[in-house]
């Protein structure tokens, strides 16, 4: 694949479809700079602050704008004990870029496209994860350009946490809803 | 269309395998793929869904025996040899035989970047009142157009509930037979799990879809 991606760059170049320094700069900006850490800033912030919070889950395109740049049309969706939400793209890989980053290979995979709107429990063991019988489990397909974020549930034990150290738990798979945020103790 | 892509209730394909620290590429190529495919697209020759369109255009064994960013390539491939922008013997000796075709947006150049690593807006203005209200039923229709829908197929003809409103967006399934935007009204709606899964479905499962409004009826 290696020669034959190159030679289709090597004709997009002399055709002067593309500058090889933006591919470059488009591919450094993803390796680099757009990542899960953007979502996590925005998690902390929530759950630090109520009223960021209500805004987020209200227009969380408006909200997250506050921090940074994000495009549309961005939708924050919160985990209880009684609901836990998960994301998937059946039909592809639709995925909030801009708050995550490129979607890890498993995201785009069949096994978790197919499965996790039949059997999301099961997908959940996966990643060893096991909820409470009587959590719900609520399970959205980005079946257009409505991007999910998951908003995780708060660990105990972080009463008083500054937002930087909070971002420290939350992880990328808590807010696609088939991980956790880490335990207090994990980051400590 | 019924293809290999709409995999939403399929069974045999394995267990979830995360890869723990896992790299943004794994290779090369598959950024160089991901950045090509990026820079034509922003170059306003085809939009999003038909990009996507043309991924779901690749053969069934194709798509199957494919990485992620191979199939990526294959399409971005497939996409300018349709719309001209390079020709068969370009790609056969690797090289540019001829000058290039004059591109909507002009050359990919650096102060690009922001602007394509930013998600654009599918948004647009309303041309009718919106059908259905948060808490009606609707029924997913059983349609099963051949070309690029994003209905999938394991909520069709299924009964849920109009839980969201998201504005009117830009009907991808008319985009892609070239009859433009043709904005309609978006819905999330959430179906049990038992109406898509039958009596042995996982309890207190919940799914839901955005479904434009041409997708669903009155229940």
């Amino acid at each position: 694949m290696e020669l034959r991606v190159r030679a289709l760059q090597t004709i997009l170049v002399e055709k002067g479809y593309v500058e090889p320094a933006a591919l470059d700069r488009m591919i450094e900006a993803y390796e680099t700079k757009i990542g899960p850490h953007i979502g996590a800033r925005v998690i902390a912030k929530a759950w630090a602050d109520p009223a960021f919070k209500q805004s987020l889950l209200a227009d969380a395109t408006r909200a997250v704008g506050t921090l940074g740049r994000v495009g549309d049309h961005l939708v924050a969706v919160e985990n209880t004990p009684q609901i836990h939400n998960m994301v998937v793209c059946t039909l592809c890989s639709c995925y909030p870029w801009d708050v995550l980053g490129l979607p890890p290979v498993w995201y785009k995979s069949f096994p978790y496209r197919s499965r996790a709107v039949k059997d999301p429990r099961s997908v959940l063991a996966d990643f060893g994860v096991s909820l409470p019988a009587s959590t719900q489990i609520r399970v959205w397909d980005s079946t257009a350009e409505t991007r999910f974020l998951v908003v995780p549930m708060r660990p105990a034990d972080t009463d008083g946490w500054s937002e930087e150290k909070l971002a420290l738990l939350v992880t990328r798979d808590s807010m696609i809803g088939t991980g956790l945020p880490k335990k207090p103790t994990e980051v400590c | 269309m019924d293809g290999i892509h709409d995999m939403g209730g399929m069974d045999g394909f394995g267990k979830v395998t995360p890869e723990p620290n896992e790299p943004v590429f794994h290779q090369r190529w598959e950024a160089l793929a991901m950045a090509m495919s990026r820079a034509m697209g922003a170059s306003g020759t085809w939009n999003i869904d038909m990009g996507r369109y043309g991924i779901e255009l690749l053969a069934p064994n194709v798509y199957l025996a494919s990485s992620y960013y191979k199939r990526w390539f294959l399409r971005l491939e497939d996409m300018l040899l349709q719309h001209k922008l390079i020709d068969a013997d370009d790609v056969a000796v690797g090289h540019a035989l001829r000058p290039g075709l004059p591109l909507k947006r002009g050359r990919f150049i650096e102060s690009d970047v922001d602007r394509v690593t930013t998600r654009g807006s599918f948004g647009r203005r309303e041309r009718a009142p919106a059908r259905f209200r948060p808490g009606d039923q609707v029924r997913a229709r059983n349609i099963h157009p051949k070309t690029h829908t994003r209905l999938p197929r394991y909520v069709r003809g299924h009964v849920g509930t109009v839980e969201r409103l998201h504005g009117c967006h830009v009907y991808p399934d008319s985009v892609v037979l070239g009859k433009g935007e043709d904005p309609q009204w978006l819905y999330t709606v959430c179906f049990e799990g038992r109406e898509l899964w039958g009596p042995n479905a996982e309890p207190g499962l919940t799914v839901s879809i955005d479904a434009f409004e041409p997708y669903l009826e009155p229940a």
